[in-house]
């Protein structure tokens, strides 16, 4: 035994003495988890949070979160002699001043927006293939409260270099505050410690930035890590996996090797981007005054729909004096209650999913989209209305860069928000139900071949290849819910029947999602298309035309080797 | 003589040859073309060469006394300036009727553009082109420059003046490529939608620090591509296509067949 393996035995058994930590990690090390590149989304976004723990810890040694105004005096000479805060300044000392702080600020950036991406195709990722599903709606909830919390985290940052486009930001959120009725005037003289932009916000963001919001993250993270040990990893449908098992590979070393190696391939790309394009250079925005504003001032991206939504909405009219009081529906219908509602239908949907479908058994192994079709269709239509906001909050760009007019874009938008959902719902749902159709001709017929069997009376055919058994089980081992049974308003004594309105709504409910369904072949159907495709063929084969054995021979080698006189046997399916 | 001849197969003759044509080209047009400083006051003939290239292409809808007509503004009292920047910038004549005219590249040299200028100057009175020293951006003050900037031009250029856009259309066009003479003639005219920014407004050394500001902004940017200068819904286009789409082709690499 070398040296190293002794020091190495020698210190991990110290440790196991006197922590039993041995029992832990050599059951953690042999947990299963399944394999797939889907699954390493989330990983992203965890890898992207430790980048901006790193490069944010480097920040804070140099950033002042401080409202004071002083006059500029440094390397960046087209700053010379501007007053500005001490925020502004220790952010351009940042930039130009600190060895290495450009990199940092572009890399925390980056990461920033990165993270946010990252969960966001993550939560796609588990809401498409209903890995929110019993026993998991709980950790559906954390994951969403920390997209709420990422959000926060990425705006009260974003705010903090206390430059022109971020204070523009500022401004608007305190026009949102105080849209909102009765509390909105006093909740923005809370916020801001006065009338806006006062001289405590930067002060205020930046203890939720480095303190608050990061710690919930970090412990959310922690919950939702250790729900998904506890739950353990869902995994794709497919041949010997089911809802009892877990079929992959061990933690150590196969995904400590390629969950470590991730890490580093995440935080290079971040660095790649953040050493070779700018991002948000605020030394172009100039220090914040409430005066000035620049055209294409827009949020980060994850904001950009709020921005969208408050482009959109018409002004005249929406504002309404009442006793005095103004209510600005012009700010808080667009602002407030559309995302809102977009939010909660995002946080409640494995529960009004589980309540359409009565399903109360745990679930491990994933749909396939396809196969929950109003589910995969809702989901795009939440995803249009979305993008629908965020390119209307970049209407401007999009109106300088394909010469089209900003009137005529607002109000297209303003139709497609709420028609592109309707379109985008019907024709996901059409696909899905067609691809199943596809799934089931697959199963009950086979693969086309392209060979044309010609039979001695005339007959063509073309010779289908039967599916192996993991294809095939791949596309008949799915749930298709049937809607809900009403049960009459009243018992057999014509007694009115308790709680029978919710149960109508809920069957109202389950119709919308399970009343268009393709169900999964049942072991008859295919027994019956086997035997029907069989007679035609072997019928036509064992009539002893020498042109068409002939033929059939020809079609042997897809048949894995079977003699030529038992050409014909076997699940052949040519369609007819 | 015989020397040379001698010595017209060498392998270095056509590199000389080369080095003497272009020497002879860059000569000639030194001497020829015609530079700023030659550029004098405008004569009798010019306002006349003027006129006459005034009637040929701009009668059409400025009037033949550039008086307007049909909705088509007056030239009368608009000044070099205005004449000088939409002609050099190519915006006039209008090639199309658009909610504006676009820039393009200019019709005529820089000859006719002073005869075109003398003719409409000598209409009226109004601003005249600047000297080279009134838009020469090393005299200005960035710092001031881009404080004037943000107030004053921002909320249609953008921070740096990368353009944006504004009501059915029309647009206010992006920078980088503008001249000092056309960033002063701009602000001192007023084309398009822009606003007129008289000497009252912004002084004529407030303007030079304007230039000087913007001429800074090509220098690129410090930290890296400046991604077109458009804020952050680049960035966040970016962070999907590169960020986002290297890592799930990385993901994809590192899940590929394992079970």
């Amino acid at each position: 035994m070398s040296t190293v393996n002794r020091a190495a035995g020698g210190t991990a058994d110290y440790l196991d003495q006197r922590t039993g930590v041995g029992l832990a990690v050599k059951s953690f090390a042999r947990k299963i988890f399944p394999d797939h590149w889907s699954f390493l989304l989330g990983e992203i976004a965890l890898y992207s949070f430790v980048v901006l723990l790193i490069s944010g810890v480097f920040l804070t040694m140099f950033f002042v979160p401080s409202m004071t105004l002083v006059t500029y005096d440094g390397p960046f000479a087209a700053m010379n002699g501007v007053e500005m805060s001490e925020a502004f300044a220790s952010t351009l000392a940042l930039s130009f001043e600190v060895t290495g702080g450009l990199l940092m600020r572009q890399i925390h950036h980056w990461a920033a927006l990165l993270f946010m991406a990252s969960i966001v195709t993550h939560m796609m990722r588990v809401f498409f293939t209903g890995a929110f599903r019993k026993p998991r709606e709980i950790n559906w909830l954390v994951g969403f409260v920390l997209m709420i919390l990422g959000l926060a985290a990425g705006f009260s940052g974003y705010s903090l270099p206390d430059d022109v486009l971020s204070g523009n930001g500022l401004r608007i959120t305190d026009g949102v505050v105080k849209s909102i009725p009765v509390v909105g005037s006093y909740m923005s003289y809370m916020i801001f410690g006065g009338e806006f932009p006062g001289e405590h916000i930067i002060p205020r963001l930046f203890t939720l930035h480095i303190l608050v919001i990061p710690g919930l993250i970090l412990a959310l993270i922690g919950l939702h890590l250790f729900l998904v040990v506890l739950h353990k990893h869902t995994q794709y449908p497919g041949p010997g996996r089911t809802d009892r098992n877990v079929v992959g590979y061990p933690l150590f070393p196969v995904y400590v090797a390629k969950a470590g190696g991730f890490f580093f391939i995440v935080f290079g790309v971040i660095a790649l981007m953040a050493g070779t394009m700018t991002i948000n250079p605020v030394w172009n925005y100039g220090p914040y005054d409430p005066s000035p504003v620049g055209a294409g001032a827009q949020p980060d991206w994850y904001m950009l729909f709020l921005e969208g939504a408050l482009r959109l909405m018409p002004g005249t009219g929406t504002e309404w004096v009442i006793a005095g009081y103004t209510l600005s529906l012009n700010v808080l219908i667009p602002a407030v209650i559309v995302p809102g509602l977009l939010f909660t239908a995002l946080a409640l949907y494995p529960f009004i999913e589980a309540w359409a479908s009565g399903d109360k058994r745990e679930h491990h192994v994933l749909d396939r989209p396809r196969n929950a079709p109003v589910r995969t269709a809702s989901g795009v239509a939440i995803l249009t209305a979305f993008f629908v906001l965020l390119v209307a909050g970049a209407n401007d760009l999009v109106a300088t860069h394909f010469a089209l007019s900003l009137n005529d874009l607002s109000r297209l938008f303003r139709v497609l928000f709420f028609v592109a959902p309707v379109i985008a719902f019907v024709v996901t749902k059409r696909i899905c139900l067609g691809l199943q159709r596809k799934d089931r001709e697959l199963v009950l017929h086979g693969h086309e071949t392209g060979r044309i069997v010609r039979f001695a009376n005339g007959e063509y055919v073309e010779v289908h290849k039967p599916l192996d058994q993991y294809e095939r089980w791949l596309r008949v081992n799915y749930d298709a819910h049937r809607p809900l049974e009403l049960l009459p308003a009243e018992d057999e004594r014509g007694v009115r029947r308790k709680g029978y309105r919710r149960d109508a709504l809920r069957a109202r409910v389950s119709r919308f999602f399970y009343e268009d369904r393709v169900e999964p072949v049942t072991p008859a159907e295919l027994a019956a298309a086997q035997s029907h495709g069989e007679h035609d063929a072997l019928g036509g084969a064992e009539h002893g035309d020498p042109t068409l054995l002939q033929a059939a021979a020809n079609i042997k080698p897809e048949h894995g080797g079977n003699p030529a006189g038992e050409v014909v046997a076997g699940p052949r399916t040519p369609r007819h | 003589m015989k020397a040379i001849a001698a010595r017209r197969h060498h392998r270095f003759a056509p590199v000389v040859l080369l080095a003497l044509a272009l020497v002879l080209t860059g000569g000639l047009y030194a001497a020829l073309a015609p530079s700023a400083e030659g550029a004098a006051a405008p004569t009798t003939d010019d306002v006349e060469a003027g006129r006459a290239l005034f009637v040929a292409n701009c009668a059409t809808c400025h009037g033949v006394n550039a008086e307007g007509r049909d909705g088509n503004p007056t030239l009368i009292g608009v000044g070099a300036a205005s004449v000088d920047f939409q002609v050099s910038t190519g915006r006039m004549p209008m090639q199309l009727e658009g909610p504006q005219a676009a820039a393009k590249p200019p019709q005529f040299d820089r000859e006719e553009i002073d005869q075109l200028a003398a003719y409409v100057a000598s209409l009226g009175p109004g601003p005249a082109v600047p000297s080279a020293e009134q838009v020469d951006p090393a005299l200005g003050d960035p710092a001031n420059g881009g404080a004037i900037f943000r107030t004053n031009c921002a909320m249609c250029h953008g921070a740096i003046g990368a353009g944006g856009a504004l009501s059915e259309g029309k647009y206010a066009p992006a920078l980088a490529q503008s001249t000092p003479t056309e960033i002063y003639t701009a602000m001192l005219t007023g084309p398009q939608s822009m606003p007129v920014f008289n000497d009252a407004n912004i002084t004529p050394e407030e303007k030079r620090d304007v230039i000087a500001y913007l001429e800074e902004q090509k220098n690129g940017s410090p930290g890296g591509t400046s991604l077109g200068s458009i804020g952050p819904v680049g960035e966040g286009i970016w962070i999907w296509v590169v960020g986002m789409g290297l890592l799930i082709a990385s993901a994809v690499w590192i899940g590929a067949k394992s079970s």
